[in-house]
């Protein structure tokens, strides 16, 4: 392809994503070098409803005056990212200096911010992934071997779970692992263990998150996979049946490398989309057993009134930095395909 | 093709029925539970009160009751945010895969090195969590005066769904062989004549699903919508959940669970209307290798 | 719900009757109001109130969402801000006043607040910065036959609570009598601010972001949160205001320390379970560590004027303002809030608040970096209620994460 038409075909997407995700991230990659100005603060009466006392508050005159000098803020090179919200690299080190045998280190790195989010994010990450793919695949071909007529309604039931708003279908499921709820209250009678809890232990909080993923996960490589599957040559097909190749032959030698491409594509996407895990954790109530690098953003921007830019800037670098270290297998791969193809 | 044998015939209707029902269960218990109040459907007592309603009973003096529905649709215009969310998806479709095509074609036929990092920077990208986007848009919105209304929600979510539909259109439109197109070019197509009378029509399954899922994202996002509109604009997700609780209010769960049934039962109703369409618009491209 | 629906419609047919008489109502001249604001009954209330003022050279618009904290500051920097007003609270006034975005009140309120009483006003520094119109809090809600069955008196301090709940659960009557919002977020940050409140003591340092709670008040108030738990179900972990009620009402629950704003559809005319609504004593939320005041925060909301915009439209808008929260509304919708309005006759739902306020109950610090460490307290104390971290280990995580937290905001060094 000509260099003039590939520019003309790619324009609209390029521009499109320069303006409202490229110079976002420049920014937001300047803002995590920097922290905010000194607060210039002072004592004042303050009086409301409950009485008067005296209070700090932010001298909002001189404070801006310092702002407007500097509009970025103090530059704190890569402070942020070593705080202890982050990577926290003097904790650690006092950790490793000190401590009582692996099983302490492991207890009170976990115990740190970001750590604790990375845990769960990657555990997630690495069991949803491949297991919802998985799941994926085999729905598109059961459903792939459906007669005509029911094809349509069970292509729409098997893309409910993702149809579905998070926001109330994280909150029906909730409701139905509660130990009153459909699923809780049978599986207590089931084991027979009234004090099973699914919401209480962290252990099965994380099972409970990690099936919900692949619930949730599945229906997306599902319908990537059926669209593949259409899309596999018949007569290749055709002419493995006549050289007598079993129906698992065909699966793996036929099907299976023309769905590669596809199969690349879903794991990158859904890898990165379970390394942002968010809506479960809020829907499921969760956040005293697990967080996610997405939830500690969530809370700086979010959490209260005193929004931390700053901090939600370093994790969302962090989150990028992590995201190109978990595909990068997955990266050169591709990169391969590519210098096949182009060659 | 030929017949498979029993028992793996067995052996995948179970998978798929077992399947189908982990699939659709919660929705169809959503449906049975938002004709009950909330006392019912979210039972602290036991789950059988969802299913025989003993407080909808005392409640409503009925087994069943549109309470949730009328609050939802009456009391608080949900049928506004539906207008918002059609606008929102439809556009947000169309524009995506607009773009999509076209790049997404470009990328898979150039051989050259640079469109692979384009498709490397587009991943990374991605990986760029949104609230984190959104939260950044706010202040040059607000000063461009374009804060609030459905366009720019519009060309937001195209955007942030761009690096996505460029890598899955760019997957499919690779399982298209290449001579496809570059015979015709042979025959005196330009690239573009050669994409639309050629391309375009084998590439509808890739389309048909990249479009799906633009279409949910429109339909499902909330940090995008929830933080870019004005209250008159805004779309379903935040308005259902504004019918949720707060720190401060307890809020009508059962008006968001009511809205969530009356948002997806047309498009399964759409769905078996116009299956037939669907899947063999997922089939025709099969392409004659 | 049909009263309020009743005064929704009868609003909706004098919003079309035409603006122009009612216009006059409120006696604006011109201009033009905007109105950003969180989205709950009592603000829509108010918001609604300020509509009526719409007419031939007003116009009037409301933007009710749960996002306001988020958009409020980027709203009211640009000029002329998008918003005139913002409708806010202890907590949510803190970025505004730290950004200068708000004007002083008080020659309006000269001109045009004679309707005001002296303790809706919000004064910083002797300047009026906004205007309180109703009062929150966090009080106890207890269940009279379940209290009395166990034949114990209705609870006046924390350590009440736990010898009550005792006797509830050792004579069987209840497994889990108790509940708290004990979520980690928001909800556990503010059941720690509560309690540490009732010893009397100071979060920080006087006249600095230092904090002051590693202590041996704080020390007591992890140990109290945590001797509650042994009384709650145990997914306690998992529970916030919401669920806290719905378990309530379920008849599950002898005493919790619910808000404010929940009492009405606890116990009013549509609560969905009488026998428990006609059982339900809300009191004065309790004391704590021997001391004489109630162990919670008091909130107000209330609203602010923008800076950065005309002063035409500011008058508009604090106009717009004094007629929604003119005294006539408090008479019409007594149960929605527990007003501040002058003539505010408090109904049976909002005894608790009033009894909690009486109850030398402290505001919720108006601190600039109060927010910090709320979320501090929030991230750090799950782990203690599971029992990963000793009391001292949690106070010592809470000091450093918001000492990080606070660097970077610019209030420590």
């Amino acid at each position: 392809m000509k260099h003039r038409t590939f520019f003309w075909f790619i324009l609209p997407s390029a521009l499109a994503m320069l303006l409202f995700i490229a110079l976002p991230i420049v920014s937001v990659a300047i803002q995590s070098l920097y922290i905010e100005h000194e607060k210039v603060m002072v004592t004042v009466e303050s009086c409301g409803p409950f009485g008067c006392s005296k209070d700090t508050h932010v001298d909002a005159e001189k404070t801006l005056a310092l702002q407007r000098a500097e509009p970025l803020g103090r530059f704190n090179g890569l402070g942020t990212y070593l705080n202890r919200s982050h990577l926290a690299v003097g904790e650690i080190g006092a950790i490793l200096a000190s401590n009582s045998g692996p099983a302490d280190i492991v207890a009170r790195i976990y115990a740190l911010p970001l750590y604790r989010a990375l845990a769960f994010t990657l555990a997630y990450c690495i069991l949803v992934t491949p297991l919802a793919m998985i799941l994926g695949f085999f729905i598109a071909l059961g459903i792939n071997g459906l007669p005509h007529l029911v094809k349509g309604p069970a292509i729409f039931l098997s893309l409910l779970p993702m149809i579905i708003t998070p926001l109330v279908g994280a909150l029906i499921i909730y409701w139905m692992i509660d130990s009153n709820g459909i699923i809780g209250a049978n599986l207590q009678a089931l084991f027979h263990d009234p004090n099973l809890y699914l919401k209480a232990s962290p252990v099965l909080t994380w099972v409970v998150l990690i099936v919900y993923g692949i619930w949730t996960n599945a229906p997306f490589s599902f319908v990537v996979f059926y669209a593949g599957l259409q899309m596999v040559p018949h007569d290749t097909l055709e002419s493995a049946m006549v050289d007598g190749a079993s129906r698992w032959e065909r699966i793996h030698f036929v099907v299976i490398p023309s769905l590669a491409p596809l199969a690349t594509f879903v794991a990158l996407v859904q890898l990165m989309d379970n390394f942002r895990v968010f809506e479960p954790i809020v829907g499921f109530n969760a956040s005293a057993n697990a967080s996610s690098l997405s939830s500690a953003i969530f809370d700086d921007l979010h959490g209260q009134n005193a929004q931390l830019f700053g901090s939600a800037a370093a994790t969302s670098m962090l989150t990028i930095i992590g995201v190109v270290i978990l595909l990068t297998p997955v990266l050169i791969r591709t990169w391969r395909e590519f210098s096949r193809k182009g060659a | 093709m030929q017949k498979r044998p029993l028992p793996l015939s067995i052996l995948a209707s179970v998978f798929i029925i077992v399947w189908l029902i982990a699939a659709a269960f919660p929705f169809l218990w959503t449906v049975w539970g938002s004709f009950k109040v909330e006392a019912d459907f979210f039972s602290r007592l036991s789950w059988w009160n969802a299913i025989t309603g003993p407080a909808t009973q005392q409640q409503t003096g009925a087994s069943f009751t549109g309470a949730g529905y009328y609050g939802a649709w009456v009391t608080n215009n949900f049928w506004r945010s539906v207008i918002n969310t059609v606008l929102v998806t439809v556009f947000v479709t169309i524009i995506s895969l607009t773009f999509g095509t076209l790049g997404g074609y470009a990328l898979a036929r150039s051989g050259q090195r640079y469109s692979f990092w384009i498709l490397i920077i587009a991943l990374i990208f991605r990986a760029m969590p949104h609230i984190t986007l959104v939260s950044g848009y706010l202040l040059p919105f607000f000063q461009l005066n374009i804060w609030g209304y459905l366009p720019t929600a519009i060309i937001v979510l195209v955007a942030i769904n761009q690096p996505f539909t460029l890598w899955m259109l760019h997957s499919f439109f690779l399982s298209i062989p290449k001579d496809l197109d570059e015979s015709a070019m042979v025959d005196g197509c330009t690239r573009f004549e050669a994409f639309r009378r050629v391309v375009i029509p084998v590439m509808w399954p890739g389309v048909i699903t990249t479009g799906l899922f633009s279409f949910l994202l429109g339909y499902n996002d909330f940090a995008v919508t929830a933080m870019l509109l004005s209250q008159d604009n805004q779309t379903m997700i935040p308005k259902i959940q504004s019918f949720m609780s707060s720190i401060y209010q307890s809020g009508n769960v059962m008006y968001a669970v009511a809205a969530v049934v009356s948002a997806t039962v047309p498009l399964f109703i759409l769905v078996l209307f116009f299956q037939r369409q669907i899947v063999s618009g997922l089939t025709a491209g099969a392409v004659k290798g | 719900m049909k009263h309020l629906l009743g005064a929704s419609v009868s609003l909706a047919v004098l919003t079309l009757l035409g603006g122009t008489a009612l216009a006059a109502d409120c006696g604006i001249a011109s201009g033009s109001v905007r109105i950003l604001s969180n989205d709950f009954d009592v603000l829509k209330v108010v918001a609604d109130g300020a509509k009526e003022c719409a007419g031939d050279k007003v116009t009037v618009t409301a933007n009710l969402t749960t996002q306001h904290k988020d958009l409020q500051v980027p709203a009211l920097t640009i000029n002329p801000a998008e918003y005139t007003v913002a409708m806010v609270a202890n907590n949510s006034i803190a970025p505004l006043l730290n950004g200068d975005l708000i004007r002083p009140l008080d020659d309006l309120i000269a001109k045009y607040g004679q309707d005001l009483q002296p303790n809706q006003l919000i004064k910083v520094d002797g300047k009026t910065v906004a205007i309180a119109f109703d009062a929150n809090s966090q009080h106890l809600f207890y269940r009279k036959d379940i209290l009395d069955k166990a034949g114990v008196q209705p609870p006046k301090s924390y350590e009440d609570v736990l010898a009550a709940a005792k006797t509830i659960k050792d004579k069987g009557i209840l497994d889990y009598p108790l509940a708290a919002a004990d979520k980690p977020g928001w909800d556990l940050g503010a059941e720690f601010v509560n309690l540490y409140l009732g010893t009397g003591a100071d979060f920080f340092e006087p006249g600095s972001a230092k904090l002051a709670i590693n202590n041996e008040n704080g020390l007591k108030t992890l140990q109290m949160m945590k001797d509650l738990t042994q009384y709650m179900p145990p997914d306690y972990l998992t529970y916030d205001a919401n669920e806290m009620k719905a378990t309530y009402l379920a008849g599950k629950v002898a005493m919790m320390d619910g808000w404010g704003s929940y009492a009405g559809s606890v116990i009013g005319p549509d609560s969905p379970s009488k026998d428990i609504a006609a059982e339900t004593v809300l009191a004065a939320a309790p004391t704590f560590n021997g001391g004489s005041i109630a162990a919670a925060s008091l909130w107000w909301d209330g609203f602010s004027i923008a800076k950065n915009i005309s002063d035409e439209d500011a008058t508009a808008s604090f106009q717009a303002m004094m007629h929604a929260i003119r005294p006539e509304v408090a008479t019409q919708h007594p149960d929605v809030a527990p007003w501040l309005i002058k003539g505010f006759k408090p109904g049976p739902a909002a005894v608790g608040v009033i009894a909690t306020a009486n109850g030398n109950a402290k505001p919720y610090p108006m601190l600039p970096y109060m927010g910090l460490l709320h979320t501090a307290l929030s991230n750090e104390i799950g782990d203690f209620l599971k029992g990963s971290k000793d009391a001292q280990k949690t106070l010592d995580d809470i000091g450093a994460a918001y000492a990080a937290a606070a660097k970077e905001g610019g209030f420590l060094n």
